[in-house]
């Protein structure tokens, strides 16, 4: 129990040297990354090991100088998703991280780097023949900046002691002894934060617009339901180091006046919703969340939600009919969410990201917060760095920064050595940026007059074997599918613009479709009435600007240059290959292809369907695609 | 008729989320994670004890689409479907579980009811495209190969 600042000091103080007291840390990461690629069977074999070596603890148990005192420890995204499972070794500061760790490989670890000082080369992050020891070295970490995900890869995400140990919990100490609500709005207000949902609205002024209210029963959400598909980062966040989220619901609380906050998780995030909820519960058990909290009358409850797979639950007014047990969908503005938003309650609705720079602006005050980033945007932005790039993965950098350090010195460039083509911003909500925009810094404002948004933070890499007609044709048919159908010029215009995007694709297009396009898209911006059938067209308008050519190839000279797109595809039989075998005349399931047996075989492009059975069963590789 | 057990279970969650409108997705979610559907009399049952009328009820579970009133497999099989999955080629996975399966665009599960194959707009591992979710683990960088080794693993 912890039930006033003093006990909590102490608590503090006790974590911070249980912490030190430990000779190694084995840090596995357990995002959700890590677990796909096997971390956990790595953790319980490292619990194992350690475990079953004498003399060694696995305990918080005092320090007792004839053992070696060990942790195993579950850490959030370490960041280099592709390279996982990864595993830190900590031995006080000095920090060796290791990559694509199988079980294989942790007996050998255990002895060399945990009982030794022998540094396995094998397993080290290399990146252009350089191999490199510590975490904070590896080009893809050192170029970051990390508020948000400072914590993640560093402490145990599931455990509060750790929270506290790397300074959990002070922001919300100085807010509640040293500040009044007010001032906590001020200071927010100051700092210049603005959401990181994807809208950018200031958040101190939400929270003014929610502090002013008659109304005094007020409630807290957290946005978790990260719907850009291709984003990872919120999921990050409340998997990776969920205690942050919660103090910063809690500071939003106090400072609004709310005694209860709410968690929406998006429904493919069970690992999110497991390490809430034991979070939550661990407060709970210590009276750090529930009544009275540290003796100051502060009262704060915290719920979650688990979202049910629609993507139109992210917008504001739809997330809290759903929390409301409601059909999720958006309502006519106004009233707006501040004065009536959670059962008709005055609401602070924010993303995760939001709420988890909260602490650390308290914390560190607006004017730290303000150095970081541009003029308009302060601060820094969590992306997930996505598709044809060399490391896969989630980063955080100052608002500011541009794609070109962001994709070639972060990311390591192309993957494959492939050649840039675009890269997609803000998932389905948002547009492309090209090559000629490489050194535009990334912030809220800037990115706009390109035509596109920052949105949540997904970035997906795209090179030249992505054809941009057909990307957009699968934003156009995810928003489609996704419209909640409340109102005609989504319901029915996105459904005509996908229509027209899977003719073009088809080689079936004209050019006329192009204009059609765009006024379809002008009709439904200005018409719809929440912001997924105001910015569903954008993706389609960016492409037609930057990508023009490809669309008129598609619809005059029926070519993808990228050869996705299977209708344009056209099979050919290389005379010099084939061995007349007849195979693929057998499989053709439109009689396309003809020959004498022994004699090559050849395809009659006026039949073929482009199914490409032939082309996948030809023993020889006989089969091509003409460019 | 659904027997006994079923309501005893569905009277154990709905005391967890407590008898109030506001409860039904969560009751819902739970029983779907027990029975992997949502059988259509324990949705008008749950309706009535929350106090909301069965219209309400289904008007609700059929606008998310997680809800399913028809039985799903034993194994779910997800197959990630979102941007960055979708650059990184996952349009030849989804073909070959549903080919591999004999499942089609209407079919979605197999009639010995192992197998239930659908699309997911994301699972929060793009860093590892494309992915596949059976139950609740993510499966990385899969290909139409390891979809098939996957199939038979599955068997057993
Ligand atoms: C269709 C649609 C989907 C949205 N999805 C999300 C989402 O997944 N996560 C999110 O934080 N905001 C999402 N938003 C934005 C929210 O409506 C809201 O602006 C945001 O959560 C406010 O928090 P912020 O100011 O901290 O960004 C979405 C908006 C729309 C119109
Ligand atoms: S714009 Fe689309 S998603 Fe939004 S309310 Fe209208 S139909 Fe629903
Ligand atoms: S299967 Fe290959 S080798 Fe045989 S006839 Fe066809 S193209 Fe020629
Ligand atoms: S791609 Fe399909 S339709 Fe065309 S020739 Fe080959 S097998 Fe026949
Ligand atoms: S989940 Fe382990 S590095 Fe991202
Ligand atoms: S896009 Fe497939 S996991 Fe995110």
């Amino acid at each position: 129990m912890i039930n006033n600042r003093e006990e909590l000091k102490a608590a503090v103080a006790s974590a911070k040297e249980q912490i030190k007291e430990y000779d190694v840390r084995i840090l596995v990461c357990s995002g959700t990354g890590c677990i796909a690629s096997g971390s956990e069977k790595v953790y319980e074999e490292f619990v194992k090991i350690v475990g079953e070596t004498p003399g060694v603890t696995l305990t918080f148990e005092p320090h007792d100088s004839d053992e070696k005192k060990l942790g195993v420890k579950k850490t959030g995204c370490q960041g280099v998703c592709e390279l996982g499972p990864l595993v830190r070794i900590q031995k006080g500061d000095q920090v060796i991280q290791y990559t694509k760790v199988q079980i294989a490989d942790c007996q050998k670890i255990f002895e060399s780097t945990v009982l030794g000082d022998e540094v396995i080369e094998a397993l080290l992050y290399k990146q252009n023949g350089i191999s490199y020891k510590a975490p904070d070295e590896i080009p893809f970490i050192a170029k970051q900046t990390r508020i948000v995900l400072e914590n993640c890869g560093k402490y145990d995400a599931e455990s509060f002691d750790e929270y506290l140990a790397g300074g959990g919990f002070s922001a919300l100490q100085k807010a509640l002894f040293e500040m009044t609500p007010a001032d906590v709005v001020d200071e927010i207000d100051k700092s210049g934060l603005r959401g990181r949902g994807g809208g950018g609205f200031p958040t101190g002024r939400k929270w003014k617009q929610v502090a002013r209210q008659k109304e005094t029963t007020r409630y807290v959400v957290c946005n978790g339901d990260e719907g850009d598909p291709g984003a990872f980062m919120d999921g990050s966040v409340m998997e990776g180091d969920p205690y942050k989220l919660i103090e910063g619901m809690m500071i939003a609380g106090y400072a609004c006046g709310a005694e209860n906050g709410y968690i929406y998780v998006r429904a493919e995030y069970p690992m999110s919703v497991a390490r809430l909820r034991h979070a939550i519960a661990e407060l709970e058990s210590r009276n750090m969340l529930g009544e009275n909290i540290l003796g100051t009358g502060f009262n704060f409850y915290m719920h979650i939600n688990r979202g049910a797979g629609a993507f139109v639950c992210g917008e504001g007014s739809a997330l809290t009919a759903s929390i409301e047990g409601n059909r999720g969908m958006p309502r006519v503005k106004p009233p707006r969410t501040v004065e009536k938003g959670l059962w008709e309650k005055p609401t602070v609705l924010n993303n995760v990201e939001t709420y988890a720079n909260v602490p650390k602006i308290i914390l560190q005050g607006s004017d730290w917060f303000r150095s970081i980033g541009t003029e308009s945007s302060s601060g820094c932005k969590t992306f997930s760095l996505t598709g044809s790039i060399q490391n896969t993965g989630l980063i955080e950098v100052p608002m500011g920064t541009t794609l070109r350090e962001i994709i070639f010195d972060i990311g390591g460039g192309l993957k494959d050595g492939g050649t840039f083509k675009a890269v997609q911003t803000g998932g389905p909500s948002g547009g492309c940026l090209t090559e000629s925009e490489l050194d535009v810094p990334l912030d809220f404002e800037t990115v706009k007059k390109y035509g596109t948004i920052i949105g949540s933070g997904g970035l997906v890499v795209m090179d030249d074997n992505t054809c941009m007609v057909e990307v957009a044709r699968f934003f156009m048919s995810f928003t489609q599918r996704e419209s909640c159908g409340k109102c005609v010029p989504c319901r029915e215009g996105t459904k005509r613009m996908l229509e027209i995007m899977e003719k073009i694709v088809a080689g079936k297009g004209e050019l006329e479709d192009i204009d059609r396009l765009q006024e379809l898209a002008t009709m439904i911006k200005s018409t719809a009435l929440c912001g997924l059938g105001k910015s569903a067209p954008l993706p389609v308008l960016s492409t037609i600007r930057m990508f023009r050519d490809e669309y008129v190839e598609h619809i005059v000279d029926h070519k993808c240059r990228a050869k996705v797109c299977e209708a344009m595809k056209k099979y050919v039989i290389n005379p010099d290959e084939c061995r007349g075998c007849s195979k693929c005349a057998k499989n053709c399931p439109v009689g396309a292809i003809s020959g004498v047996v022994k004699k090559p075989f050849t395809i009659d492009p006026s039949v073929c369907i482009h199914c490409g059975a032939c082309k996948e069963n030809c023993a020889f590789d006989a089969i091509y695609i003409e460019d | 008729m659904l027997d006994q057990s079923y309501y005893t279970k569905t009277d154990e969650i709905i005391a967890v989320y407590g008898k109030k409108p506001a409860s039904l997705i969560p009751i819902m979610q739970d029983i779907q994670g027990v029975y992997r559907y949502l059988p259509g009399e324990l949705l008008t049952y749950v309706a009535e004890q929350i106090g909301i009328t069965e219209a309400k009820a289904y008007s609700v579970a059929t606008f998310y689409e997680n809800f399913s009133f028809e039985p799903k497999g034993k194994y779910v099989i997800k197959v990630c479907d979102g941007t960055a999955c979708h650059v990184r080629k996952s349009a030849p996975i989804l073909d070959t579980f549903t080919k591999e399966l004999g499942l089609s665009k209407k079919k979605h599960t197999t009639d010995d009811m192992m197998f239930t194959v659908e699309t997911v707009s994301c699972l929060g591992a793009c860093g590892l495209a494309p992915t596949v979710m059976v139950n609740e683990d993510v499966h990385p960088k899969m290909t139409p190969e390891k979809a098939q080794e996957l199939i038979k693993e599955l068997r057993g």
